[in-house]
């Protein structure tokens, strides 16, 4: 399949009054043509600043890509100016915000938002943007397209404002479409019917998605792959499959294990991961994760983890994995779906030291 | 690549350890005075406070004269060693009546600002904290007195009651509470529905020991904020005022009245227009620049 | 919305109320009888005075008198000059200062906006700093002192304007320079938090997302936001550029409502105080409910709370 992004060794880091906070330290992950990756994280692991960057959105200063290449299409757009990054922005790769209150601009009318992105990459006179519009508007599921067009965003409940950024983002059909926590802020109804619009219109564009969030049980309905970060890095990243029946990152565990499951028996308590996640102005040496895993050890303190690889698609950055660590259990949720898969290898093998 | 097996044993968590290790914790007004002193703006704005402030207590006493005694041989001198900053038209020491001027400013500016503190945070704080229809009543009554405009307000209560310190002070607060009791109502309505002050409702505390524990202390930096900016703009009213002949009565000197005084004598005996204007500008910059610095500070949030 | 305006206009007919009634019982308590304070009339023609302007009928009846000449936009006589009324005084006086206080309405707004946009886009570089040390000496330097030293440099010893009086547009700027100067230093502040505020907003995220330009966003997307909470101030602005005027006018000796309410401060003329005052008050409600009401057309959010909910 064709390799549409390619994310490598990316760092990105911001200068406030503490310091400078290495917000992402080393990621690569590559998207191919049609496919849905889910990036999955507690907040601050820096989900949201990786998606950002591969659109140049965070502020810089105080934000600096200070390492790593991002090839769209097999060109690198770090290096591009912001005039460069427009024509690619709304055109190329768009984005779905978090809270659909607050991204759509109060004092403008829907579809004169939605025509914004028309008549920049389309170059359409405005009676046509206006036409497809109304057009995109009823793709999404809006009911009464012509008259909503008219409308501002506060006569909108917050599912059909998120509908609406939807059809903005999808407006110039880009080929790909990062949707940052788009569900987080809505009812559990309502993001059903988002996450089952988003599939569809997929299905229908063809485009790839990006699929940012702290919600594993979103995960599974919309994903192909799944890359879990911790304080700045992908810690494990596999198939779908993979990640929820053969994971190997104790952190991975933990998020399986604090996510309610209805095959969990009554008596299984959900799990929590203990502590917070740590300060990246000064991360922690060795494993960032190493302070608040039970299965920690010792080298987790001295030594940052390599990345293992456990099949073709499936890595994960845990000494766990070393052929000298111990054998562990991983916790009883957990351990409760793990099942064999076909495609890992015999052993896991080391692909990249730490450093 | 050779690790000692040792280092593979299973070691478990130690969040107690990474949560204690991370940044100490600072206190809110050290945190508050650490942000503020990095804004330079405002730290210079207050060193220069804190000068005005000692000039104003030691100024009059430093060159001998008195502010009220008039010398009709030695008027409108410009400044020397004799005089530092001069004579008026009555001969008298500019140096002296612009400290003593400095006194009468700054307290009125003080005492307007205690005023409106006071009465405003008696009547927004009842309001916001009974809450119903004495909130509903006691805010439309401030709604209306709000617009009454405040400067005409103020002529009028001038003229009526006559020229003095205390009929300016009284007017200048007859509607200035109304701002400062907006906003502390206001925080009394935020904060009071929030959990920590319903738990310690319902471990039964009672309503004094609610204000004097929870609200007042969250309150405080808006309140702050206010009260740093309400005395330069009380010191901004003396200054109109006294340029409408609506002053203080002589020979009391305050800044604004000998800014007045100097105004028609201005093409010949600058100085005794603008020792005065100086320092009006300098003390209403200082305070402004350390309100907003304040603010900043007290509220991260806004400071970007 | 009408139940919104209606509203409005009941607090500020209350508030017209209060003022036109404390003016007028601060009047009568007003130390010294306004005939004597200079000489002393024989007592027959005090008599005839005092009946010739209603004083010596009961106090209700007086105020009764007054209510209704209010309402029929009837100011009454003025003390000091026997052949003017309240209401010559302001037909005269209001024109000039209107024009003044719009040729500064006009500059603190231009200029206010322009360096709080400039400086809110350049923030926190020097741009940003060098208009808000601009904004902040603005409002540390009151009117008056800020006039008399216009007249003085730049009319007195560089020439380059008329010293005073109100003939040609060149005598107007001065005057006008020295009233916009600290209600532009707070326009520019508010500008420049509220477009701050209005560029971290997430739809100012959205747009820079859909490709648009920096150039679009500004113009589009913030500044007509960032302008609502200025559009709030255009009422205490009036405010402060009437108020200011009263001794703006007075330095630049401009025959306006100002100098004439500054006039009649210092000779004490009563009716001209109490007539003036209203008339600025009614002035002032008017423009401030007049702003609100702009306001809810601007912004399409309020359009709807007024009338029915939005969702």
């Amino acid at each position: 399949m064709e390799k549409i992004l390619e994310v490598k060794d990316l760092e990105v880091s911001f200068q406030t009054y503490g310091g400078s906070v290495k917000a992402v330290r080393g990621v690569s992950f590559d998207l191919h043509k049609g496919e849905t990756l889910a990036i999955v994280g507690e907040s601050g692991s820096g989900k949201s600043v990786t998606s950002q960057t591969i659109m140049k959105l965070i502020p810089m200063p105080p934000g600096k890509i200070t390492g790593g290449q991002i090839l769209f299409n097999g060109e690198d757009i770090v290096p591009k100016t912001d005039k460069q990054m427009q024509k690619i922005r709304g055109k190329e790769i768009s984005m779905i915000f978090q809270d659909p209150m607050t991204s759509l601009n109060p004092t403008m009318k829907v579809g004169y938002q939605i025509m914004e992105v028309l008549i920049k990459h389309q170059n359409m006179s405005k009676q046509a943007a206006k036409a497809r519009a109304i057009e995109l508007l009823s793709l999404v599921g809006i009911p009464m397209p012509e008259r909503r067009v008219n409308q501002y965003p506060h006569e909108f409940s917050g599912g059909m404002r998120q509908r609406v950024m939807i059809a903005i983002a999808l407006a110039a059909n880009p080929k790909l479409l990062i949707a940052d926590e788009p569900t987080t802020a809505l009812d559990v109804t309502i993001q059903a019917q988002i996450l089952d619009l988003m599939k569809d219109l997929q299905s229908k564009m063809d485009t790839s998605i990006i699929f940012i969030t702290h919600d594993l049980g979103v995960v599974a309905n919309v994903a192909d792959r799944v890359a879990v970060m911790y304080a700045g890095q992908i810690v494990e990243m596999g198939t779908v499959d993979e990640i929820f029946y053969d994971p190997r990152h104790p952190y991975t565990w933990g998020l399986l294990a604090s996510m309610p499951s209805l095959d969990n028996d009554d008596k299984a308590e959900l799990a929590a991961i203990p502590g917070t996640p740590p300060d990246l102005t000064n991360p922690p040496k060795g494993d960032a994760f190493a302070a608040r895993n039970n299965y920690a050890l010792a080298i987790d303190f001295e030594e940052e983890p390599p990345m293992y690889q456990i099949s073709e698609t499936h890595f994960a950055k845990t000494w766990l994995l070393h052929p000298d660590a111990p054998k562990v259990e991983p916790p009883d949720a957990v351990k409760k779906r793990m099942r064999q898969l076909s495609s890992a290898f015999k052993q896991p093998v080391l692909v990249k030291e730490g450093n | 690549m050779q690790i000692s097996k040792d280092k593979f044993q299973l070691v478990g968590s130690k969040y107690e350890d990474a949560e204690k290790i991370s940044k100490p914790s600072l206190s809110f007004w050290k945190d508050v005075f650490i942000r503020f002193r990095k804004n330079k703006l405002a730290l210079f704005g207050l060193v220069l406070l804190i000068l005005l402030i000692i000039m104003a207590i030691i100024g009059p006493h430093l060159t001998g004269y008195d502010y009220r005694t008039n010398d009709l041989t030695n008027k409108n001198q410009p400044p020397s060693s004799e005089h530092w900053f001069g004579t008026d038209d009555l001969g008298r020491d500019v140096f002296t009546r612009t400290w003593e001027g400095a006194r009468i400013s700054i307290f009125i500016g003080v005492a307007a600002a205690l005023i409106d503190l006071f009465i405003g945070v008696l009547w927004g704080g009842i309001a916001g904290y009974k809450g119903g229809r004495t909130d509903e009543m006691m805010m439309r009554f401030a709604d209306v007195l709000y617009g009454v405009p405040y400067l005409l307000l103020v002529i009028l209560l001038m003229v009526v009651l006559g020229q003095g310190l205390g009929t300016m002070i009284l007017a200048m607060t007859i509607t200035g509470w109304i701002n400062m009791s907006r906003i502390v109502r206001g925080q009394v309505l935020s904060l009071k529905n929030q959990e920590y002050v319903l738990a310690s409702k319902t471990l039964g505390a009672n309503t004094s020991r609610i204000m004097a524990k929870h609200l007042i202390p969250n309150a405080m930096a808006p309140i702050l904020v206010t009260m740093t900016l309400t005395i330069p703009s009380a010191i901004f009213t003396e200054a109109f005022l006294s340029y409408l002949g609506l002053g203080l009565n002589p020979p009391l000197a305050s800044w604004g009245s000998m800014a007045s005084d100097g105004l028609p004598a201005l093409r010949y005996y600058p100085w005794r227009l603008f020792f005065p204007a100086t320092f009006i500008c300098l003390t209403i910059f200082a305070f402004n620049v350390v309100g907003d610095g304040l603010r900043d500070a007290l509220d991260p949030r806004l400071r970007k | 919305m009408v139940k919104y305006i209606g509203k409005r206009l009941l607090y500020m007919l209350i508030s017209l109320w209060l003022i036109v009634t404390a003016t007028f019982f601060f009047m009568r308590i007003a130390p010294g009888n306004p005939f004597t304070s200079e000489k002393k009339l024989p007592p027959e023609i005090e008599a005839n005075l005092n009946a010739h302007f209603g004083l010596d009928q009961p106090w209700y009846a007086q105020y009764w008198d007054y209510l209704v000449r209010i309402l029929n936009w009837d100011f009454g006589p003025s003390f000091k000059y026997k052949s003017q009324t309240v209401n010559d005084i302001i037909n005269e006086g209001f024109p000039v200062s209107a024009m003044l206080g719009a040729e500064a309405l006009l500059l603190a707004v231009a200029f206010g906006v322009l360096l709080g946009i400039i400086a809110a886009l350049k923030h926190n570089r020097w741009p940003d700093y060098t208009a808000m040390i601009i904004a902040v000496l603005g409002i540390s330097v009151p009117s008056f002192i800020m006039a008399t030293f216009l007249q003085y440099f730049l009319a007195i010893k560089m020439g380059l304007f008329p010293v005073a009086r109100w003939e040609t547009f060149m005598h107007t700027i001065l005057p006008a320079l020295a009233l916009a100067a600290t209600p532009m230093a707070f326009i520019a502040r508010l500008t420049r938090s509220s477009m701050l505020e209005v560029l971290s907003n997430d739809y100012i995220k959205t747009a820079k997302a859909k490709g648009l330009s920096q150039g679009v966003i500004t113009v589009k997307h913030a500044i007509r936001n960032a302008l609502l909470p200025v559009v709030t101030y255009m009422g205490p602005l009036t405010a402060g550029i009437l108020t200011g005027s009263f001794v703006i006018e007075n330095i630049f000796g401009i025959p306006g409502l100002g100098a004439h309410f500054v006039t009649s401060i210092n000779n004490r003329d009563y009716t001209v105080i109490m007539g003036v005052t209203v008339f600025y008050s009614i002035l002032l409600l008017v423009s401030i409910l007049l702003v609100d009401i702009a306001y809810g057309f601007i912004d399409p959010r309020i359009k709807l709370a007024g009338g029915k909910k939005g969702e």
